[in-house]
């Protein structure tokens, strides 16, 4: 049955045009109820004996999403024309709600009520859009009733009185979300439920109890309108509000129309603004610029900083070490930073937040609605004021809160309980919450995913050695190096003398495209996942259990596929030729580091095995020597090593992680395979290639490395890469940690390297800093990084024996995939950062202990000091907190020294100091690491 | 965009594989030697046939086979925006070439030397797929005009958005931005005489979109030929035969 649609609309260019759409209306639009005789079952998807059936109308879907997501609602009809307005209105809770009804564990239906012939309606005259909809959703479930006569219950769920009374009027039950939840007598799924609008004469009135808080905090919001106008006429600033991770008071705007950041000091000029949204700024008079800088730091409530890990590039230290604190010689400096202010959202970032509730003590009549205040573990958030049911329950626990709405009267935004996690401190639930936190998917393959995977058990086949473009490298001695315990072996070295007196050195990494072939659900998988993430104790791996630690694994004694970098190489690590082939290995040893090390020190082993390890190892050292030379930065980090109780988990002893020759020799060749392979696919893909380059930190991120280094008479020099490797290198005193720490000092300055497609930008900006490399890439790691399958794809490609997948000729496409590598390899590393986080704290809850501690950073009321045995860093308070004038201390901020007053004592930059390191709960259930001077 | 829903229903609640609703009438210009109105949707086009008459400009005449002139215009008011458009503007002109070059296809031109068919083909109602619609028409007109053809020609087009093969593209989703394959096939001959496509496309997804085609332009020439029957039992029953 066709029917026209007609409406009006405005086009781009202003003017008014008359639209006219086809509309089919359909006879083969099923019901999805397993019980229905008429309809065809196939598609069905509600359960078999439903007691009742829920429609939802457009503004339930919209506000109680944590509802519909809990499984206590099940046998629920989507009407299309409810998930068309939710699309309009909200994309993320359209995702979710799309999300609810392919998962395959609920029992939500989509029915296409527009296309069916029965359930469509005309717009009457005079009716509005919304009453139209309404009528819409009514009809269908008037459609509904009839159409399973009495078989089931059909219910209509609306908080629109209007709409509930005239269902009602037409013979469909109806009920509001509250009293429906009621009826279901499960007290946790009301705390669920966002309140209504009409709550908020409720909330007004819990306000006026406190006269003080009655007033109005923040200003109001610009309409639309007027911030459209102003964004043309150049007054306001459209950009993303990002709030700096260390001092939630503060936050950046890049904005495109001045080209430059624009900073926001403190919650009301932020106006309501969370980290993420879009929001539209309005410039401060240039004279308040740097106004708010004290404040920057002072906390306007008890936010206070933590003991964290060592920041392992600029991207995760706090901006604020760019300008120090509290002296007045540095005002001017940063006075050309432009401030501004907040006027209007333009589009909200809310999502669900993880944290625990404030301590509070419990309300006299237990039981009954409690407000309570939420506190993000995300200290960029601000705390979220909620309603519960539970408080009891919920005290002691991490929970993850929604926010619903943020009005003008109220500090702090009001939200509702989502669900909880668990215990808090223990170590399951805080894991849970790290990853929550960093959006890292920890749920099983789905069965499509698992249905790529190759039969199991999996071995070569004849057919693959028959493949003529699949080179038979089992004769050669290969061997992998891993650190002990790996079981995802994606690389495996191989040297072999020639009798010309050069090598052949060979790279094999696990031929993994092999196996995950694009655009299949395997492969859309790994690429949404994007890295395999490491924490502490486990592992989350990017493709299924099988092929990462079985099928794609190179390990000892098994032939495997592979994917070859072989080069011809003089003794002088000259390469003369590189060949690329898809070959079959058989690995005859897998090594740890150490024991590859232990080999190579052994002056009595003589073996074939450990003489090419030798070989490697001269190889290598004359390869990095060269890129030394080259200008690559030999930077530290200071990462640290558990060691795990097997039983409990619990981890026993942390320690610096101890690098190796071995460690170094493996790293070169897969430095020099990735180079050669980027080289390759350049040549072939100039335009989509995958790419990784490191920006040049710019001089400004520098700055306090240098005035560190000036502190204490260095002088760095950091024109190029180059220079500062030398001066690096130069930077020697009697303290053999010296040099270790300024390099860590200076790793921090970088930004992170990132993944691009060369087709976005030009090849001066292909380059790699910290490398010193023009171009690089990532071939080596394709079982745990998603950017190394693209890489063997492109490879593949260029050599002819596979074609190009269509994705690469789709720019934006690959654009998008680049960024979200982005956006997962360093969710990843924030992630196993918190995970070493985490279990630092379990560690010494047991042991309290004094170690020796280095100065970081000088502060006005203390300093900051790294403990170089455990990797963290954290503050050290000379006067009390809350104490800020004390005056007892001054800051030089020129040698970065803290002085008592009367002169007795002083603490300067990179100065030992010893230092007591133990657990301390303030308030029950919040455990932290606090420092303090021995 | 979200061009096909996860429940297999495109934006007009068409299914992927199926095509608008067609209608077709022959014999709606009175004066011309054939015409036809051809419908597929909302895209509605009218096409008029006059000759095999004789050459008008006798530089151009062609001893051995006749001269196949085509003219397609869009009629002003056949899109939403009243735009004015000028005459013999490039998109126009190349879809004139592209109707000539596959009606010359299938007529049988020398059987006329040294005469001239003009086919006049006007868009009223565009709402994509209007080169298919043309085409369409043109052929029908040409069977109403009694030209002598080897087959009819139909044709219909196909896209790939939201990896999805779609037969008949609507004006939303043919501006799209996704490949659209116009094909043009003698559907009884089992011959393609038309084949454009924009946008790229693996060889794979062609080959399938292509299939998908393929099958409308059948469903298409199945139609017309009821079509024709129809109107031909029709001249039978006045004639009184």
């Amino acid at each position: 049955m066709l029917q026209n649609k007609s409406f009006v609309k405005r086009t781009r260019g202003g003017k008014i045009t008359k639209v006219v759409r086809e509309h089919y209306l359909r006879h083969d639009i099923y019901c999805g109820a397993p019980i229905c005789k008429v309809c065809d079952t196939s598609q069905a998807r509600l359960s078999p004996t439903p007691s009742t059936i829920l429609i939802f109308d457009t503004n339930v879907v919209l506000n109680q999403i944590d509802l519909l997501e809990n499984p206590a609602i099940d046998d629920v009809v989507v009407l299309s024309i409810v998930l068309e307005e939710v699309k309009n209105r909200n994309l993320s809770v359209y995702n979710r709600v799309r999300a609810l009804c392919s998962n395959s564990l609920r029992k939500f239906f989509v029915f296409s009520n527009e296309h069916h012939k029965d359930t469509y309606v005309t717009e009457m005259s005079g009716e509005s859009k919304n009453d139209r909809n309404d009528r819409a959703i009514r009809v269908a479930a008037q459609w509904y009733q009839s159409h399973l006569a009495g078989s089931a219950r059909i219910l209509l769920i609306t908080n629109d009185k209007e709409n509930k009374r005239k269902a009602i009027e037409e013979g469909i039950s109806a009920e509001t979300v509250e009293s429906y939840v009621r009826s279901l007598s499960r007290p946790d799924l009301l705390d669920l439920l966002v309140q209504p609008a009409s709550e908020d004469v409720n909330m007004e009135e819990v306000e006026d109890l406190r006269p003080s808080k009655r007033k109005i905090i923040y200003t109001e919001h610009k309409p639309m309108s007027e911030i459209t106008s102003g964004l043309h006429r150049g007054i306001y600033h459209q950009g993303k509000l990002r709030v700096n991770r260390y001092n939630p008071f503060e936050a950046y705007v890049g904005s495109e129309s001045i080209g430059d950041e624009i900073i926001i000091y403190g919650r009301t000029n932020m106006n309501r603004a969370f980290d993420g949204d879009i929001v539209a700024v309005e410039l401060l008079p240039q004279d308040q610029w740097h106004e708010e800088k004290s404040l920057a730091l002072a906390d306007e409530e008890d936010e206070e900083e933590d003991v964290h890990l060592v920041p392992g590039s600029a991207d995760d230290a706090p901006w604020t070490t760019a300008q120090p604190p509290g002296s007045a010689g540095v005002t001017e400096s940063i006075s050309s930073r432009p401030s501004g202010r907040v006027v209007g959202i333009i589009k909200r970032n809310w999502h669900s937040y993880c944290g625990s509730l404030e301590p509070m003590a419990m309300p006299a009549g237990s039981g009954g609605v409690a407000h309570a205040l939420f506190a993000s573990k995300d200290r960029r958030i601000p705390k979220i004021r909620i309603h519960t049911r539970q408080l009891e329950n919920l005290l002691d626990k991490r929970i993850v809160v929604a926010v619903d709405s943020w009005d003008r009267l109220s500090r702090y935004p009001s939200g509702h309980y989502v669900r909880t996690i668990g215990q808090i401190g223990d170590r399951d639930t805080e894991t849970e919450v790290v990853l929550i936190e960093n959006d890292i998917n920890t749920r099983p393959f789905s069965s499509q995913v698992l249905a790529c995977l190759p039969p199991l058990p999996w071995s070569v086949s004849s057919e693959d050695l028959a493949n003529s473009i699949r080179q038979d490298l089992r004769q050669l001695r290969v061997f992998s190096v891993d650190p002990p315990g790996c079981k995802d072996i994606d690389d495996a070295l191989q040297c072999t003398s020639l009798p010309n007196g050069n090598y052949e050195v060979g790279v094999h990494i696990a031929d993994v495209t092999n196996f995950v072939h694009s655009d299949t659900p395997l492969d859309d998988e790994a690429s949404q996942r994007g890295t395999s993430v490491y924490l502490v104790e486990r592992r989350i791996d990017m493709l299924p259990k099988p092929l990462t630690e079985d099928v794609c694994s190179l390990r000892a004694d098994v032939e495997r596929l592979a994917f070859s970098v072989i080069w011809e190489m003089t003794p002088e690590a000259e390469i003369i030729s590189t060949r690329y082939t898809k070959s079959v290995i058989k690995s005859c040893a897998a090594l740890s580091y150490i024991e590859a090390q232990a080999r190579m020190d052994d002056s009595r082993l003589m073996d074939p095995l450990t003489t090419d390890l030798r070989n490697m190892n001269a190889l290598a050292k004359i390869m990095r020597e060269r890129r030394i030379q080259r200008g690559a930065l030999t930077l530290a980090s200071a990462e640290v090593k558990f060691q795990i109780d097997t039983e409990t988990h619990d981890p026993l002893d942390i320690g610096m992680y101890q690098i190796r020759e071995a460690n170094q020799m493996v790293e070169e060749f897969m430095l020099a395979a990735n180079v050669s392979v980027a080289e390759k696919i350049l040549k072939h893909f100039p335009l989509c290639s995958l790419l990784r380059r490191h920006p040049t930190p710019t001089r400004e991120m520098l700055e306090p490395l240098l005035r560190t280094a000036a502190a204490v008479g260095l002088n760095l020099d950091v024109s190029s890469s180059k220079a500062l490797a030398d001066s690096l290198d130069s930077a020697v005193a009697d303290d053999p940690y010296f040099n270790k720490l300024i390099r860590i000092l200076a790793t921090r300055c970088m930004t992170q390297a990132v993944y691009f497609s060369s087709g976005d930008l030009s090849p001066p900006e292909y380059l790699h800093y910290g490398l010193a490399a023009p171009l690089y890439t990532h071939f080596t790691s394709p079982i745990r990084r998603y950017a190394d399958v693209i890489v063997h794809r492109l490879l593949a490609a260029s050599l002819g024996i596979q074609k190009l997948p269509a994705i690469f000729q789709d720019g934006t496409r690959l654009t998008s995939i680049a960024d979200n590598l982005n956006y997962r390899h360093r969710n990843a590393q924030m992630a196993s950062r918190a995970s070493v986080e985490l279990h630092t704290l379990i560690f010494f809850r047991k042991r309290p202990t004094d170690t020796e501690a280095r100065i970081v950073r000088i502060r006005s009321n203390g300093f900051f000091v790294f403990v170089p045995k455990y990797g963290i860093e954290g503050p050290v308070y000379l006067t009390p907190r809350g104490d800020k004038e004390g005056g007892e201390w001054f800051v030089d901020e020129q040698q970065q020294k803290i002085r008592k007053m009367d002169g007795s004592m002083s603490y300067s930059v990179l100065q030992t100091v010893f230092i007591h390191l133990e657990i301390v709960e303030p308030q029950p259930n919040r455990p932290k690491l606090q420092l303090t001077l021995v | 965009m979200e061009y096909v829903s996860p429940e297999g229903l495109r934006l007009d609640g068409r299914r992927p594989m199926e095509m608008r609703q067609i209608r077709a009438e022959i014999g709606v210009v009175a004066k011309a030697a054939g015409s036809a109105l051809f419908e597929m949707g909302n895209t509605k086009v009218i096409a008029a046939v006059y000759g095999p008459r004789e050459v008008q400009n006798r530089s151009q005449q062609l001893n051995d086979s006749a001269l196949v002139r085509c003219e397609y215009t869009m009629a002003n008011f056949s899109t939403g925006d009243r735009m004015r458009k000028p005459k013999g503007d490039r998109r126009s002109t190349e879809i004139s070439l592209v109707i000539r070059q596959t009606m010359e296809a299938c007529i049988m031109t020398h059987l006329m030397p040294r005469s001239q068919i003009d086919i006049f083909v006007q868009v009223l109602q565009a709402d994509g797929g209007t080169r298919s619609a043309c085409i369409n028409a043109a052929s029908l007109a040409l069977a109403d005009a009694g030209i002598p053809m080897r087959d009819l020609v139909t044709s219909c087009s196909a896209g790939y958005l939201n990896s999805t093969p779609l037969l008949d593209l609507n004006y939303i989703e043919d501006s799209a931005g996704g490949a659209d394959v116009t094909l043009g096939i003698l559907p009884k001959l089992d011959k393609v005489t038309l084949l454009q496509m924009d946008a790229k496309l693996s060889v794979e997804t062609f080959e399938n979109v292509m299939q998908l085609a393929i099958e409308g332009c059948k469903a298409v020439a199945t139609y017309i030929r009821e079509v024709l029957l129809e109107n031909t039992k029709q001249l039978e029953y006045r004639r009184g035969i």
